[in-house]
């Protein structure tokens, strides 16, 4: 399989704190990759770093063979990188057709297909088109935000905690969607629920401090009780 | 009932004039987060440029294009070469916008003199029309058309159009937008301009208006601007043509009945504001 995404011993400063200290990471394409560890292991700001957001203060990120760690954020997605972030991050004053409007970049027939591909996936966003997206439930957020970052012919996904304070029902839905997306994308994916993770993971990377302690294939890890009390505290 | 209606009539024409000033700030507070005290500046630049162009060239038209171009520059280089190196520190964004406002009107009193100007009405708006008993002045009639054309087209520039979108979306959530993958920076660009050009757009109207123009109108109604913007909502757009037209209405009655209270009336106004609803009237960045 080819390698997509690369990132070279990241370290990653927001302000005076030295967040990222060492992460070095493969993605493969058609894999869902996904990274666990401990609250405020440095997760959420592997993903911000990929997108320029907190952008790398040594090392470097590799995508589908270009250096892209000092290019500004919409460049990065523009070279097909979609994010969902953690905060789902929707317009709340924009109603779900808004919102994905401003999320188009080319209106062409591809993207016509995606977006009725997507809304047939998550049927409650065409049933409340109309409505702002700050008046949906956090489920339905989580899918416009999904929706967003898939509607673009974007190769790579990164999806950040998409069952973070969903009820079970609606993360079985959002589990669901994502599965049959890695049919079609690659997916980056941070992720606390480890039921979820391994059921949708092909690999891990499990990052301690802000540094990558270890990795390898999900059914590896789900046998290994060991590694996943240690890292993950589960027992 | 005539005298009701000619403070009412006066009242909205000095609301939309602030609200040209208003709407743009309020703009750049709303996307950009940036606090500029040199919008009056382009104000007084509006009014200096287009009256002068009027007088040169004899046509109204031109005077208004020309000022309204005027604000579209000065819009630029003010982003590019001032705010830009201070986006993020309030502190340093307002040192560094007023002493533009204080060069903006230096550079007037140096190019046009320290002089105040006359700004004549064309004689196609001069004069009033008389219905009944009551007399209605033509200028403050155009005033207040084209305040409300501006506040239409900049409402359907940010209701129906992808950029408007954009830029909706940029005041509620400015990373998310370039994590979509837009150049946030050029949007910011397109607001600074649009809303300098309402600012200057703003000058060369008020300069038949009130018959005069001087260096120091730009800080006199940006004051009232301040108070329009926090009375309608930090970055609220339509909060602000709210506001615009109270705090001219309430200017235009006060300076008849109470003329000693009629500047305080609107910093009372915005006292009490931000004493009950803080985030402003019409709510913040709507």
């Amino acid at each position: 399989m080819n390698e997509l995404l690369k990132l070279n011993h990241i370290e990653t400063h927001i302000g005076q704190y030295h967040i990222l200290q060492g992460v070095s990471l493969e993605v493969k394409k058609g894999e869902v990759t996904v990274l666990l560890g401990r609250n405020g292991a440095g997760k959420t700001t592997t993903l911000r770093t990929i997108m320029g957001l907190n952008p790398a203060s040594k090392g470097s990120v590799i995508y589908k063979g270009e250096q892209i760690q000092a290019l500004p954020t919409y460049t990065i997605a523009k070279k097909g990188i979609g994010y969902v972030p953690e905060d789902q991050g929707i317009f709340a004053g924009l109603t779900v057709e808004e919102n994905m409007k401003v999320a188009i970049q080319k209106e062409n027939e591809e993207t016509n297909h995606r977006l009725e591909y997507i809304l047939n996936l998550f049927p409650d966003l065409k049933k409340f088109w109309k409505k702002p997206g700050g008046l949906l439930s956090g489920g339905q957020k989580q899918m416009l935000s999904i929706a967003r970052a898939y509607v673009n012919e974007n190769e790579l996904l990164l999806i950040d905690e998409p069952s973070k304070g969903l009820a079970p029902i609606v993360v079985e839905k959002v589990m669901e969607s994502i599965m049959q997306m890695k049919e079609q994308t690659t997916i980056v994916l941070v992720e606390q629920n480890f039921y979820m993770a391994s059921t949708i993971g092909d690999c891990f990377y499990i990052i301690d401090d802000g540094r990558t302690v270890s990795n390898g294939l999900m059914k590896q890890l789900k046998e290994d009780e060991e590694m996943k009390r240690k890292y993950l505290g589960i027992a | 009932m005539e005298l009701l209606f000619n403070l009412t009539l006066n009242g909205l024409a000095t609301g939309m004039l602030i609200f040209l000033l208003a709407a743009g700030l309020t703009l750049i507070f709303g996307l950009m987060d940036v606090l500029n005290f040199a919008h009056g500046g382009l104000f007084a630049w509006g009014a200096y440029s287009g009256t002068w162009i009027y007088t040169t060239t004899g046509s109204f038209l031109i005077g208004i294009i020309g000022a309204i171009v005027t604000g579209f520059l000065l819009g630029i280089i003010t982003e590019k070469w001032i705010i830009k190196p201070v986006y993020g520190n309030h502190v340093q964004q307002i040192l560094i916008t007023l002493g533009l406002m204080l060069v903006l009107s230096e550079m007037l009193k140096v190019i046009w003199g320290p002089n105040q100007l006359t700004a004549n009405t064309p004689e196609y708006l001069s004069g009033s029309w008389e219905i009944g008993n009551m007399i209605i002045i033509k200028y403050r009639v155009f005033i207040i058309v084209v305040g409300l054309l501006v506040f239409a087209g900049v409402q359907f520039l940010l209701k129906k159009t992808k950029i408007g979108l954009v830029v909706r979306a940029g005041v509620m959530n400015k990373e998310m937008v370039q994590a979509l993958g837009i150049n946030i920076k050029k949007v910011f660009m397109f607001v600074f301009m649009i809303g300098s050009g309402m600012a200057a757009l703003g000058g060369v109207l008020f300069g038949p208006y009130s018959g005069v123009i001087h260096a120091g109108m730009g800080m006199e109604f940006a004051i009232l601007a301040f108070i329009v913007v926090v009375i309608g909502g930090m970055g609220n757009f339509t909060g602000s043509v709210m506001a615009a037209i109270l705090v001219g209405l309430s200017g235009s009655f006060m300076a008849y009945y109470v003329p000693e209270l009629s500047l305080a009336v609107n910093m009372l106004l915005m006292a009490v504001v931000l004493i009950v609803k803080p985030q402003g009237l019409f709510g913040g960045k709507g």
